[in-house]
């Protein structure tokens, strides 16, 4: 029988199993740990650190670290909100995030996070404007890489979830970029119904359903009202239907 | 004594002060206690004395632009970047990145004026006369040029959100805006 022990988050106790994630800890107590790459039913991969924490005063990604038993972890400190502000405006400034033309805004977990942040303020980083393609080749589907933030959610539910490896990073570095399994996305197996191009596993809008853009009227789109936390997700599935 | 304010739009499209327009009638409130220097909304076109709040929409395409928003951070106690054009570039600043071209300014004037079929244009010219003001190599956004006091993002931010805003400022408290009036779009 697996071991259960407890430890606490920002001063609340919270159960674990072994082996579970700090982030596994926090969800089923209902604590709430920022996060951007990692989303329910894929494996995590710790890339994106919006879930960034401290484990006994050591700086840690909550969706990959194991928790330990009777450790503190701190979640949503002043220092910790800080980082996160930090990481998500450098993603924001990383790319070509046109929020006002975005058929994703309003259901966008970039967008919901910088809410949720209360990010508003001039930063001292520069806006980098890369040149990124638009590869609207596939029937169904467009590609528009100006919103990657390469948080892999996309790879990582083709490979483990489709079983058919449509995308993966090529590149290292500044130059790292999620690329498709072909010429161009029509050239690939790529369909409607993988789980790769569901609205709910693309963060932001870079992977775009054709044909199923602002579907919710502002007002009524996921974020509108309440912030990104557990149980607020950004797409629900009645709507997008 | 009364507060002075001056708006400005630079690479805008006025959406912004249209929102100010939306705070509907608490503009007459507004008007007990602010009185406006420099703004299109009264057409005055030069600063007559200092002034507390300084609304700029949109950002710096052109060297125009760049020389007004010089002008309103000297002459404005607070300086604020109103709506997504003025905090990130907005729409405009598709043009440095998303034309995918080497040359982007270049080429987004020869799509406007040279090769399109869309176009009448019997000069074949880019227009180049002196008065024009010079555009710059590409859009920049207002804290790229000058210290921006506060950025409210939005496009346009809600009247309410201009509301919001103004009364924090007035009644000497920061601008924090709360959840529902916080908007990238």
């Amino acid at each position: 029988m697996s071991k259960e022990f407890t430890f606490e988050i920002d001063g609340r106790l919270v159960k674990a199993v072994q082996g579970d994630t700090i982030m596994q800890a926090a969800d089923a107590a209902g604590v709430y740990i920022p996060r951007l790459c990692d989303t329910e039913g894929l494996e995590p991969q710790g890339s994106c650190r919006v879930c960034v924490v401290k484990q006994n005063g050591r700086s840690v990604s909550a969706c990959t670290q194991p928790a330990i038993a009777d450790s503190k972890v701190e979640n949503e400190t002043e220092e910790i909100q800080g980082y996160r502000r930090n990481l998500v405006r450098m993603l924001y400034h990383e790319g070509n995030h046109l929020c006002p033309i975005c058929e994703a805004s309003g259901r966008c977990e970039l967008q919901a996070m910088g809410y949720r942040l209360g990010i508003t303020q001039a930063t001292k980083y520069p806006y980098l404007q890369p040149v990124r393609p638009v590869d609207a080749s596939h029937p169904d589907i467009v590609l528009d890489t100006n919103r990657c933030i390469f948080c892999g959610r996309c790879i990582r539910a083709s490979r483990d979830i489709d079983g058919k490896h449509v995308f993966e990073y090529v590149g290292r570095g500044i130059h790292k970029r999620v690329g498709v399994n072909g010429d161009r996305l029509a050239q690939t197996n790529v369909e409607l119904t993988d789980r790769a191009i569901d609205l709910a596993t693309c963060p932001v809008g870079c992977i775009i359903q054709k044909g199923k853009g602002f579907f919710a009227p502002i007002g009524q789109r996921q974020f509108d009202h309440k912030p990104i936390s557990l149980g607020v997700a950004a797409v629900d599935p009645e709507e997008a239907e | 004594m009364k507060k002075r304010i001056a708006t400005v739009s630079l690479a805008g499209c006025f959406g912004c002060h249209m929102a100010l327009l939306d705070i509907d009638e608490r503009l007459l409130d507004l008007l007990q206690s602010v009185e406006f220097d420099r703004s299109p909304l009264n057409d005055l076109k030069k600063f007559t004395r200092r002034c507390d709040i300084g609304l700029v929409e949109g950002g710096c395409c052109n060297e125009e632009n760049v020389h007004t928003l010089r002008e309103f951070r000297r002459n404005c106690d607070v300086l604020i970047a109103v709506g997504q054009c003025a905090v990130m570039g907005g729409l405009p600043v598709m043009r440095n990145a998303i034309m995918h071209s080497e040359d982007p300014l270049r080429e987004c004037l020869e799509t406007a004026y040279l090769n399109s079929d869309k176009i009448y244009n019997p000069s074949n010219r880019i227009p180049n006369d002196e008065a024009l003001p010079l555009l710059l190599d590409k859009v920049y956004t207002l804290a790229e040029v000058v210290k921006v006091d506060y950025q409210i993002p939005g496009c346009p931010p809600s009247g309410d959100t201009l509301w919001y805003t103004l009364s924090a400022l007035l009644a000497g408290k920061p601008v924090e805006l709360p959840y529902e009036l916080l908007r990238y779009d």
